[in-house]
């Protein structure tokens, strides 16, 4: 058995680790974004939609013929309420409302993403 | 050694264990890709007691055969990139002999999820996953921890005795 769980060596580098993970995790907690207003969709790289998280409503994420994910939209926040992949990661996942916040669909290659953006820009789009 | 198949058997089968009782109890914390990874402290034991090559072995094997038995296609990829990022840290660090192995294992949970990190973005085409690093590096440094101190007490019985 090793003599001494922690050496000199061991309590430098986990401190100095755990700080910055912790300024790190601050970081993301305190600046995480305001609420967003828009949610977009990416397939495979390519963007798929912008729909308003204002609005109530149901997105069905298609590929060439079959749904393969269902969004929901409701109460400002996106949820994925269905996915047709085997490890359901993306549904598990809590629904989500603030900027940069993201769902993804690995399997799918489905990356949804709240984003800031105006009216204006959502307009632009569709 | 002389009975090294069958003790690279045990290994394996023990890292299987450990995979399939993570599969039983789901960790889901809001951000995806969070896990135990029970399956490392048999990886880390063997860093240090069977040296760098059985337990490279023993974490291929485990990762290939848990993601057919419990996974899918997608949970190998994911696997694979945080396995191998995570056990080439582990072992440079442990190369070092400046550090215990709660040190190693730590490195290796942060590394792991950086490696699930980029194979998640190199799939899906989107760097903005990189939003949630911070959370899971810490979630990395704090299951390292866990697994690392485990370690220390199953090396320490182990020495001598395989």
């Amino acid at each position: 058995m090793n003599a001494k769980r922690f050496g000199k060596n061991d309590r430098i580098f986990l401190g100095t680790l755990a700080v910055i993970l912790l300024m790190g995790c601050a970081w993301f907690f305190l600046f995480s974004g305001k609420d967003g207003t828009v949610v977009k969709i990416t397939v495979d790289g390519r963007l798929y939609g912008i729909y308003a998280l204002e609005a109530e409503q149901t997105v069905e994420i298609k590929d060439e013929e079959n749904v393969t994910n269902t969004l929901k939209i409701s109460q400002r926040k996106a949820d994925m309420i269905k996915a047709d992949c085997p490890d359901k990661l993306c549904v598990h996942q809590k629904a989500i409302s603030r900027e940069r916040e993201t769902i993804v669909c690995l399997p799918n290659k489905v990356v949804v993403e709240i984003i800031g953006g105006t009216e204006a820009d959502l307009d632009s789009v569709t | 050694m002389k009975h090294k198949t069958a003790y690279l058997g045990m290994f394996l089968s023990l890292a299987l264990i450990c995979s399939y009782v993570e599969s039983l109890v789901p960790f889901y914390f809001g951000v995806p890709g969070v896990k135990l990874g029970l399956a490392n402290l048999v990886v880390v034991v063997m860093l240090y007691l069977s040296g760098w090559k059985d337990a490279a072995l023993i974490s291929l094997l485990r990762i290939l055969l848990a993601g057919f038995l419990f996974g899918n296609p997608f949970s190998i990829l994911y696997s694979m990139g945080g396995g191998i990022l995570s056990f080439a840290v582990m072992l440079l660090l442990q190369r070092t002999e400046k550090f215990q192995m709660v040190s190693v294992s730590v490195a290796g949970g942060i590394f792991h999820n950086v490696g699930q990190l980029f194979v998640a973005s190199l799939a899906v085409e989107n760097y903005h996953l990189f939003y949630y690093a911070p959370v899971l590096l810490a979630a990395g440094f704090a299951t390292g921890f866990l697994i690392g101190m485990l370690a220390q007490e199953l090396a320490g019985r182990l020495k001598g005795r395989l």
